[in-house]
């Protein structure tokens, strides 16, 4: 390969970042995010534990689902005893709990929030509004299907689900990250193109960096 | 509240409906609208919009809005019905009377594309942000058709008829009721 094409590889590889202004262009990186590989087997063993046994949640409610987080913090279900707590900002968390319909307007702070956490991460989607838009199905604002904009890790369905299912959805999660199947951050990564398609198809007005590092 | 209307009466043509002992409708035309809402607040102390609402009738080419306004010296709730031409689809902003007016004056511009002229920051989206198609809440929007062109539909989606359904789950020695005492069913 000459040194011509390795530069228009490159460029191909770059974001365009087309919603934003030129100003703000040279704000904003346009850095593709890359895979990241597991560590060796028993290194990554336990790591998958720690990760399990501490899950920071991300408190971002984003529809009437968001309401059984709370009993869920409170005395009578009591969420710290497994090990998860809430945080304020998408930097500081690992979980990212749908809860219930994404809006047009939501799903671009969740494209946004998601994006902004670091890895390892993980997606719960909570109630049947993310699996296939619930009673709002034919409604010209609610997204019906929220795996085609982010990967989602565990659904957990019901309308709204009452906070013993939610536990139990935290328990499968656990499960399934000590065996090592959460792979979103990865999946997003590697279809990073089509998940991008989809989300422009619904964000009209783009504003952003495509990619919110 | 019949001196009141009486004296509304005194100055302009109104219809008027009781719905209940503290809620009133009154019908009024649209260049009265500004006088009568100002006269209410100013003299008679409804102080208070609640909020302004619209409906749209697309097959009497009509859009009417609602003022709700609250009086807090008599607890009386009165709404101010208006008819506007849904083609033009413009009405007179009143930020001036109410400021906050300006927001629900925002929401009918996007959802229903009825224009004010004048009223603050009435062109930016409220909810819906880059919306490309017309109005969503206009009735001749088909929101089902939008919702299978924009989203991704979750295969395996199927109804049932509750009426029937529930028979068949819950109640499946169920002995329909005599006839004669359903006068309204067929
Ligand atoms: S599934 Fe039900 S409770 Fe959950 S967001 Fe949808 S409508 Fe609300």
């Amino acid at each position: 390969m000459d040194k011509k094409n390795i530069k228009e590889i490159e460029k191909e590889m770059k974001l365009a970042n087309k919603g934003l202004s030129e100003k703000e262009k040279t704000l904003f990186s346009d850095a593709r995010p890359k895979t990241v590989r597991p560590l060796n087997k028993y290194l990554e063993k336990f790591l998958n534990w720690a990760r399990a046994e501490s899950l920071w949640i991300l408190g971002f409610g984003t529809g009437c689902g968001a309401i059984e987080l709370r009993p869920l913090m409170t005395a009578r279900y009591d969420m710290f005893r497994y090990g998860i707590a809430p945080r304020p900002t998408p930097r500081q968390s690992c979980v990212f709990v749908i809860g219930g319909y994404a809006s047009m307007k939501t799903i671009k702070r969740i494209v946004r929030s998601y994006e902004q956490m670091q890895g390892p991460k993980f997606v719960i989607a909570l109630g049947s509004c993310t699996i296939n838009g619930g009673m709002y199905y034919d409604s010209y604002n609610t997204i019906n299907r929220i795996d085609h904009y982010i990967p989602v890790d565990i659904y957990i369905a019901g309308c709204m689900p009452r906070p013993e299912s939610l536990i139990a959805g935290f328990d499968k999660l656990k499960e399934k990250i000590k065996a090592n199947e959460c792979d979103g951050m990865n999946k997003y990564v590697e279809n990073f193109d089509w998940y991008k398609k989809n989300q422009k198809r619904v964000i009209k007005d783009w504003n952003m960096p495509d990619y919110n590092w | 509240m019949k001196q009141l209307l009486n004296r509304i009466k005194d100055k302009i043509e109104i219809e008027f409906l009781k719905q209940r002992d503290d809620l009133y409708f009154i019908n009024v035309e649209e260049k009265h609208i500004i006088f009568l809402l100002s006269y209410l607040k100013e003299q008679e102390e409804f102080t208070h919009l609640s909020f302004l609402q619209a409906v749209d009738y697309n097959e009497y080419n009509m859009f009417q809005l609602t003022y709700m306004l609250y009086n807090y010296e008599t607890k009386v709730n009165l709404g101010i019905k208006v008819i506007i031409d849904r083609e033009k689809s413009e009405m007179t902003s009143i930020h001036k009377l109410w400021p906050h007016a300006w927001q629900f004056q925002r929401e009918l511009h996007e959802l229903y594309g009825i224009n004010f002229p004048g009223s603050p920051r009435v062109n930016e989206s409220f909810v819906l942000e880059g919306w490309e198609e017309i109005p969503p809440m206009r009735r001749d929007f088909d929101t089902k058709k939008y919702s299978e062109k924009t989203f991704y539909q979750r295969p395996g989606r199927y109804t049932k008829n509750p009426k029937d359904y529930m028979k068949e789950k819950l109640y499946k020695n169920f002995v329909e009721p005599p006839k004669i005492r359903r006068k309204d069913d067929e």
